[in-house]
């Protein structure tokens, strides 16, 4: 089991870095939380939704898939530094499981979302967000969002692999999830946007994991179901086949990547 | 016994364009030093990188202590240590942490890691810097610290390329000390530098390297004596090069070399003083004011010059980002 090993130590490499620069989980948390408040405050108040407890309700669910999908940029970012330094090379070059430091990478970074999401709970609270469902399933649907953004953070893998720095790595990461986490139900119901607008929204993994989350947190969810599309009435099936393709797509490929990266 | 065989090896990089190594074959003695030099971009850390399993060459053979560096890489990896032009180690964490997390990726386990990490820390001279983070130390200790990495397990072979590199007159001193200490030790290594003095402290072997082939083999006295005992050197105003150069080219019967900064003429000769004398009465005949001239007793230098027929640190285009292999 000594590949088991490899993947402990290197997880928690990853967490002794971040226990070392605790700037980087306050950056971490910090872009999110501006968002609740810009959104729970500021664009909030014109947004009517029907919902008992208002807005806040359906925003959270949203702020929580933003927040995990930018583990994509933090695992790139972080994979491009390694590489930039050398330290692929030297781990490369140990006797050790070729594929623990990118599987190692993946789990730290997810075990950093535990802690983010943990913040961004307490942030929520704070402002108001109170899910109604039980605390088992309010759980899974945390659980849920981990799953999410490790799913994720293989795709990170392979840009990371890709790019030639990190400045690269970071703008290219932004460019995927931006979009994605905007053209979504996340912020606002899919109903104002333009037809084929409303179609994209309503398949966008984003949109799904959003859904399945409000419904998991004891919501209606009023933000989507515009064409009675399989996605907006079955997001936590769809959202398990999103992430099993995503996973069965980019585990195999950056892995490869990275026995070959430098041929 | 060979611990180091690579036979033949060609790496090409975009698509046959760039040709890193072009059918380079060397060796290494068990327990001996083998210093690979040559320019930048001439291939050494492709070389390095294949035969620690890091790059697949596209054609040839290479076995590392017996073990098919292509048939068995992950066997390969259990008895090299590789140190390379960056120090790769964590900057955030400690030296301390470093070497205690490589030794429980070697499967010590953490009890043999911390005393692993301990000796290794005192050997090089680290234990006062040991419990603070990397990025405070000097680009000598880095090195040090990156060396000692790849000295956990005792390795057969050990490969250091560009050892040092990018580091101060002192930090390049202290670190041949180190590597020295090793050597005595006998550790089969095989080192990578564009310094010739390098090769001349450290190795007990010399290959050099120019556009990915070994051009010349040998100890450093050997080398020395290839290019043919002293070198007759003149220097002369610019105007003069052109025409000096073919007086010395002419009197030596060998192609004439030329540093352009410091307009100094060279070519090996092998009758001393005579040389000497026949330069000067053409020199004069042809009316050039040398405004030095005299003889030197080879340097590795030479050596190189008269090899390639450039200096050893002239090329250093874009084939060395590509070596790299990173896009």
């Amino acid at each position: 089991m000594s590949a088991v090993n490899d993947i402990y130590i290197i997880t928690r490499r990853q967490l002794l870095l971040l226990s070392r620069v605790p700037e980087v989980l306050i950056f971490s948390t910090i872009q999110p939380v501006m968002f609740v408040l810009l959104f729970r405050y500021v664009f909030g108040g014109s947004i009517s939704t029907g919902q008992p407890g208002g807005y806040v309700q359906l925003l959270m669910p949203g702020i929580f898939v933003q927040t995990v999908a930018f583990t994509l940029a933090g695992t790139a970012s972080g994979l491009a530094e390694d590489m930039k330094k050398g330290l692929i090379d030297r781990f490369r070059s140990l006797p050790i499981s070729q594929s623990a430091l990118v599987i190692g990478r993946t789990l730290g970074d997810s075990l950093l979302n535990i802690v983010v999401l943990a913040v961004m709970g307490i942030a929520g609270y704070i402002v108001g967000w109170r899910p109604s469902a039980g605390l088992a399933t309010v759980a899974l649907g945390f659980l849920f969002l981990l799953f999410f953004g490790y799913a994720l953070s293989w795709v990170g893998v392979l840009v990371g692999l890709s790019a030639s720095d990190a400045r690269v790595v970071q703008n290219v990461s932004f460019i995927v999830t931006f979009p994605l986490t905007f053209l979504s139900n996340a912020f606002a119901p899919t109903t104002g946007m333009p037809r084929a607008l409303q179609y994209f929204a309503e398949w966008n993994p984003v949109s799904t994991m959003v859904a399945a989350c409000r419904e998991l947190f004891g919501l209606e969810n009023q933000f989507g179901a515009t064409a009675g599309s399989f996605p907006s009435e079955h997001p936590l099936t769809t959202s398990l086949i999103y992430m099993l393709i995503i996973m069965l797509i980019f585990i195999p490929l950056s892995l490869r990547k990275y026995r070959n990266y430098a041929d | 016994m060979k611990s180091v065989i690579a036979e033949n090896l060609v790496k090409t990089y975009d698509k046959g364009k760039v040709r890193a190594l072009d059918g380079l074959s060397l060796d290494v003695e068990e327990g001996t030093v083998l210093s690979v030099l040559g320019p930048n971009g001439a291939g050494k850390t492709t070389v390095v990188r294949i035969l620690t399993t890091l790059l697949r060459a596209d054609s040839g053979s290479a076995s590392v202590a017996g073990i098919d560096v292509i048939k068995n890489p992950e066997k390969v990896r259990e008895v090299i240590g590789l140190s390379g032009q960056y120090a790769a180690v964590d900057e955030i964490l400690t030296g301390y942490d470093n070497l205690v997390m490589f030794g429980e990726l070697y499967h010590l386990g953490k009890k043999q890691a911390v005393v692993r990490a301990n000796e290794l820390l005192e050997r090089f001279s680290l234990t006062e810097a040991a419990k603070r983070p990397i990025k405070t130390y000097s680009g000598g200790m880095r090195r040090r610290l990156d060396l000692a990495a790849s000295l956990i397990v005792k390795p057969k072979v050990l490969f250091l390329d560009e050892p040092t590199t990018g580091l101060d007159p002192r930090g390049r001193q202290e670190m041949w000390g180190v590597i020295q200490e090793l050597v005595k030790g006998g550790v089969t290594l095989l080192l990578t530098t564009q310094y010739l003095e390098e090769a001349d402290q450290l190795a007990d072997d010399i290959a050099v390297i120019d556009t990915g082939k070994v051009i010349a083999r040998g100890t450093s006295d050997a080398l020395k004596k290839q290019v043919g005992g002293e070198r007759l050197e003149v220097v002369v105003e610019q105007v003069h090069v052109a025409k000096t150069m073919e007086i010395v080219a002419a009197v030596s019967g060998h192609k004439a070399a030329l540093d352009e900064g410091l307009r100094l003429i060279s070519a090996p000769v092998s009758t001393g003083s005579a040389a000497l004398f026949e330069v000067l009465k053409a020199l004069d005949s042809a009316g050039i004011h040398a405004l030095d001239v005299g003889l030197k007793r080879p340097s590795l230098d030479d050596v190189f010059l008269s090899l390639t027929g450039h200096a050893a640190e002239e090329k250093k285009e874009e084939i060395a980002e590509k070596k790299r292999g990173r896009k």
